[in-house]
């Protein structure tokens, strides 16, 4: 065990290349270059040993990976924003093929106008693709989830490709200390990658042919499966990973001082680590108050939101917006409690276009729904408020 | 054969993997084997290979494959075979 101390993005280079993925595709996009930088820095330096190809676009890295992974080699990717978008047909691909490509996203504004900050809109857009998706909040989560995304991909009751999103410049650009284990401990802990099938010239098939409508449907409905699988094994990796290594950032959600507290906040990403200090302040000050930070929007954790919504009302934090709708983890978590809790519910937009979210901003936002001023669904923080 | 335990869409090289695809047809290819002059010409053209060649080198089209598309009807020289509408039922 050492320590490294590094950006988000060459500490996920560091993970992924520690994971021994067969082939690496990839196309550079502010701000995830850095970590396609530090993966070519280890083929230069001989760490990485695996196939690393350069593509001229991330629809074609996505599909060299879902290529590499068909025929039966582990895979890892990156990409952000506008990359992630120009892939999203090969998004549903890798997923309906139940190829587990694992990719880091780093959370980026779409344009226009141009803008390279934080904000989860990519990846939300990116929702009903069948992938995983992780949301991480600090740089050691982000080189633990990535080693234990390969574990849950490629487990056999799995079988689908998983996201580690994490949020632009203030984790990808920002240098924390983080523990890399020895080389054979990552061994010991993730098995070599044992395809659920695979394009093998000694055993002929293809796959992605056509098929009719009642066997389509059992293949979304084991897609379905599989994600209602990953919400037991997501806990148990993480519980195997800190056995092992001592770390732990929660699993399907990571709970902050959440006993007794009457008030619950929710966030997703580097909000929900910013909201932690203030949590300190606001229980320091005698209210009761925690965190639940979800770390999986897919699968959902339903079942954890129904738990929260029965001990306390909640207050969601959203870096994203849902067009003529509202917030996504907002939305999602109402629609998990109905019928099964009568806990209110507060959303709030804040942060877009990487617009700081301080810890004074989180504070506001729970005192004014704990003032009673708080209207079911606002923008937080907008010019001229 | 190996044959894998998951739920996507993988075919195995069989004959007619995706069913009985003559079912979609609306013209059927009809061979009339007096005029036939073994060419093979169909027999190259055929893009689901559903028309197979005896030893005595004429012809046969497998009606529960054949989608019906034509192809082999228009390549043939001496109209030996013609596309008929097919009776419904």
């Amino acid at each position: 065990m050492k320590v490294m101390i590094d950006t988000g993005n060459y500490v996920a280079a560091k993970a992924a290349v520690m994971a021994k993925p067969d082939v690496i595709a990839a196309y550079p996009i502010t701000p995830q270059t850095t970590l396609v930088e530090g993966i070519a820095r280890y083929v230069a330096t001989g760490e990485f040993k695996g196939e690393y190809i350069c593509v001229e676009s991330e629809h074609s890295a996505m599909s060299a990976c879902i290529g590499a992974s068909a025929a039966g080699s582990r895979t890892f990717t990156a990409t952000s924003s506008h990359g992630l978008l120009l892939m999203h047909e090969m998004l549903h691909w890798a997923a309906l093929a139940r190829l587990p490509v694992i990719m880091c996203n780093i959370n980026r504004v779409v344009g226009p106008g141009w803008n390279i900050w934080a904000d989860q809109n990519d990846s939300i857009a990116q929702r009903d693709t069948g992938w995983i998706q992780f949301y991480c909040s600090s740089n050691q989560e982000i080189f633990d989830t990535v080693l234990q995304s390969f574990k849950l991909g490629e487990h056999k009751k799995v079988g689908l490709p998983v996201m580690i999103n994490y949020d632009a410049f203030v984790l990808s650009h920002t240098s924390m200390p983080v523990y890399v284990p020895e080389q054979k401990e990552v061994d010991d802990f993730l098995p070599s990658f044992k395809p659920l099938w695979k394009l093998d010239v000694d055993n002929p098939i293809t796959f992605g042919n056509i098929i009719g409508p009642a066997y389509y449907e059992k293949v979304r409905k084991a897609m379905q499966d599989a994600h209602e699988a990953a919400k037991t094994l997501v806990p148990e990796i993480a519980k195997e990973w800190k056995n092992k290594f001592g770390r732990y950032h929660g699993d399907l959600v990571e709970r902050y001082k959440c006993e007794g507290a009457e008030y619950i906040l929710m966030a997703m990403g580097a909000i929900g680590a910013e909201s932690k200090v203030a949590i300190d302040n606001l229980r320091a000050e005698g209210l009761k108050i925690g965190l639940a930070r979800v770390r999986t929007f897919r699968p959902f954790p339903a079942e954890e939101m129904i738990k929260l919504g029965k001990q306390a009302d909640l207050i969601v934090i959203d870096r994203n917006i849902s067009i003529g709708s509202e917030g996504a983890l907002f939305n999602e978590t109402k629609a998990s409690l109905y019928n099964k809790s009568d806990a209110k519910v507060h959303g709030f937009i804040a942060g877009l276009g990487g617009k700081d979210v301080t810890y004074q901003d989180i504070q506001n936002i729970c005192k004014k729904v704990i003032n009673g001023k708080a209207k079911d669904f606002e923008w937080y923080g907008l010019e001229g408020d | 054969m190996k044959k894998y335990d998951v739920v996507t869409s993988i075919s195995y090289p069989k004959k007619g993997a995706m069913g009985k695809t003559g079912s979609w047809r609306v013209f059927k290819p009809k061979l009339d084997k007096n005029k036939c002059v073994k060419c093979l010409q169909c027999w190259v053209f055929c893009p689901e290979g559903v028309i197979t060649k005896n030893k005595d080198g004429t012809i046969d089209i497998d009606y529960e494959y054949c989608k019906g598309c034509g192809v082999c009807a228009n390549v043939c020289k001496v109209k030996a075979i013609i596309m008929e509408r097919e009776a419904e039922g």
